[in-house]
C-alpha cells in the first residue's frame, strides 16, 4: 500500500520575514535578515551577526491561551508552535476539537531546549532555591517540549515524535511524516522544525572557528555560500512548518494543494571514508540523493532546482561536486542551484524545514529566488557548474521538480524530492 | 492583614493559572481551584510558589496539600503570616 503525499499548509518564522506572504516577498527580492548583535560583541565572538527573526513575542497570545503563555519561556518553542500552528490553519483547518485527531500526528525536530532560559534554572538550582522552578520548566526542557505544545494545542493523536539530527533535522522531520502517510499510517502529518542559537550554542559554534568572522560591521554580507570570501556559516534562528496529507484524504475535504512530495532519503557515512562528526562522507552523501532520486521515480535529468545546503564554509566545493556527480550533470548542464542560508543564515534544526518551504514556494509561484552576496563567486566552484546556473537575481520560471538536501554533524544526510502537484 | 485582603490579594496571585476569569471575580471560601477555576493541577505549585513570593512567608508540603479551595487557600497564608 502506496499513497501520494502533497503538501496542503505552510508556516514559517524566518530572520527575513515571519508569515507566508512576507517571507514569500523576501526571499524573490533577496532581502538579508542578517543583523549585528552588539551583545556578541560584549562577549568578544569573533562573529557578531546572526539572523533573528523579527519575532513579537505577546503574538503567541494568538495561538495559545494566556494560562500556557505566562511562563512560556523557550524561544524555540515560542517559533515552533507559532509556524506550526500557521500551517495548520492555511491548511484550512480549525485549532479547537473535544476528541483527538487519531488520524493526524505531528514530527517535530529540534536541538536543544533554550539554554538562556535553562540559566535561570541552574542558577537557582546551584543558589539552593529548587523549591522555587516551578511546574514549568521540565516541559520547555525536554526535547520533546515543542512537539507536546503543538500537538497539544490541536489535539493531534496519531504519532508525535520529536527529531533530531543536527542539520538534517528539519527535511528528516518532512521525510518521516511523508513516509508514515505513504504507507498508510497517518492521514496527516504536521512536520518541521524550530531552532534558537541562544547566546550559549552561539558561543560554542565561535569557539570551533567555524563562523563568519570578516563582515560584523556589514552584517548583511556576511552569509556569503559560494563566493571566494565565504569563510564560515552565520547562525540562524526560526521555524518551518508544512501539513502534509494523504492526497486522497486532501481532495476529499478540498483541500488547497501546494505540492507533492514525491519522495526523499535520510542515512548516515557512519563517520567512515572521510566522514567524521563534523564532515559528511562524500559517497553517504552521493547515495542519500541517489535513494531520493529513486523513491522519487526520477533521475537527475529531470531536477530543475537544486535548493543546496551550502552553508558558507569549504564544505560548498565539495557538496558541489557531490551533486554532479549524484545527478550526472555538471558544466551548463547543471541544475539552477540556491542556498537560501545567503538570506537567512543556518538555521541549523530549523534549516531544512525554512529551506523545504522556500522550495515550496518557487515551485508554487514559479521562481528561482536569488543568491545573494554571490559577487564573487568561488572559482574551484565555477570551475564545476556554469556561473548562470547560480542566479543572483530572482529568475520566474517553471519550477517542477526541486531536491532540497541537508547534512548535519554525526555525518547524517537528508534529501527531499518535491515536485508541483499534477 | 484580614481575610478578605488577603482574598483580593489571592486573586491576583491565581489570575495568570485560570482561563475562567468570570468565576475568579467571584470567587468565594467554597471555590475550588481545579473543578471551578479550572487551573491545571501542576500549576498549583506555581500558585504555591508566588504566593511565597508575595506574602514573604514559606508554605511547607503539608500546609500545600490543603490548599484545595479558595478558603483553605485564604487560611494558610493567614496561618502563616501569623508566625512571621
Amino acid at each position: 500500500m502506496s499513497n501520494r503525499v502533497v503538501i496542503t499548509g505552510l508556516g514559517v518564522v524566518s530572520p527575513n520575514g515571519v508569515g507566508i506572504s512576507a517571507f514569500l516577498d523576501a526571499i524573490q527580492k533577496g532581502v538579508s535578515g542578517i543583523k549585528f548583535m552588539p551583545h556578541y560583541r560584549e562577549l568578544n565572538f569573533s562573529c557578531q551577526v546572526a539572523g533573528m527573526p523579527t519575532f513579537d513575542w505577546g503574538s503567541l497570545k494568538n495561538y495559545i491561551s494566556d494560562v500556557t503563555f505566562h511562563g512560556l519561556k523557550g524561544t524555540n518553542i515560542g517559533y515552533g508552535l507559532a509556524a506550526a500552528l500557521d500551517a495548520w490553519v492555511d491548511s484550512g483547518m480549525s485549532y479547537d476539537t473535544d476528541e483527538p485527531r487519531w488520524e493526524t500526528g505531528c514530527i517535530f525536530g529540534n536541538s536543544i531546549a533554550d539554554t538562556e532560559a535553562m540559566k535561570n534554572v541552574i542558577s537557582k538550582v546551584d543558589n539552593k532555591e529548587a523549591r522555587k522552578l516551578g511546574s514549568r520548566v521540565v516541559e520547555q526542557a525536554m526535547n520533546s517540549g515543542v512537539t507536546s505544545y503543538i500537538s497539544g494545542r490541536l489535539g493531534l493523536g496519531n504519532k508525535v515524535i520529536t527529531n533530531s539530527a543536527a542539520c538534517a533535522t528539519g527535511t528528516q522531520a518532512i521525510l518521516m511524516g511523508y513516509e508514515y502517510v505513504k504507507h498508510g499510517y497517518a492521514k496527516r502529518m504536521l512536520v518541521g522544525s524550530a531552532e534558537h542559537v541562544d547566546t550559549y550554542v552561539y558561543g560554542a559554534f565561535d569557539s570551533m572557528r567555524v563562523l563568519s568572522r570578516k563582515f560584523n560591521d556589514e552584517p548583511e554580507k556576511a552569509s556569503r555560500p559560494m563566493s571566494a570570501t565565504a569563510g564560515g556559516f552565520v547562525p540562524g534562528s526560526g521555524a518551518g512548518a508544512l501539513v502534509l496529507e494523504d492526497l486522497d484524504f486532501a481532495l476529499a475535504r478540498n483541500a488547497r494543494i501546494y505540492a507533492e512530495v514525491l519522495g526523499g532519503s535520510t542515512n548516515s557515512g557512519g563517520q567512515r571514508q572521510g566522514g567524521t562528526m563534523t564532515a559528511a562522507n562524500s559517497t553517504s552523501v552521493k547515495r542519500c540523493i541517489a535513494e531520493a532520486m529513486f523513491t522519487a521515480g526520477i533521475n537527475g535529468a529531470d531536477i530543475d532546482l537544486v535548493s543546496g545546503h551550502l552553508t558558507a564554509t569549504n564544505a560548498d566545493r565539495q557538496e558541489i561536486i557531490n551533486w554532479t556527480e549524484a545527478l550526472g550533470r555538471a558544466g551548463d548542464d547543471f541544475p539552477l542551484t540556491n542556498s537560501l542560508k545567503s538570506m537567512i543564515g543556518h538555521a541549523l534544526s530549523a534549516a531544512g524545514s525554512i529551506e523545504t518551504v522556500a522550495s515550496v514556494l518557487q515551485i508554487v509561484h514559479n521562481f528561482v529566488h536569488p543568491n545573494i552576496n554571490l559577487d564573487d563567486p568561488n572559482p574551484e566552484i565555477t570551475n564545476l557548474i556554469g556561473l548562470e546556473r547560480l542566479p543572483v537575481k530572482m529568475i520566474k520560471k517553471e519550477v517542477n521538480i526541486v531536491a532540497k538536501a541537508n547534512f548535519g554533524f554525526g555525518d547524517v544526510n537528508s534529501c527531499l524530492i518535491l515536485s508541483k502537484y499534477k | 492583614m484580614t481575610r478578605e485582603e488577603i482574598l483580593n490579594e489571592l486573586k491576583k496571585v491565581i489570575a495568570p493559572y485560570t482561563t475562567n476569569k468570570e468565576m475568579l471575580a467571584g470567587i468565594d471560601d467554597n471555590t475550588d481551584l481545579i473543578k471551578d477555576l479550572k487551573i491545571n493541577s501542576a500549576n498549583l505549585v506555581d500558585i504555591i510558589i508566588d504566593a511565597e513570593a508575595k506574602y514573604d512567608i514559606e508554605i511547607d508540603y503539608d500546609s500545600a496539600d490543603k490548599m484545595v479551595n479558595v478558603g483553605n487557600c485564604v487560611d494558610v497564608i493567614n496561618e502563616k503570616l501569623k508566625e512571621k
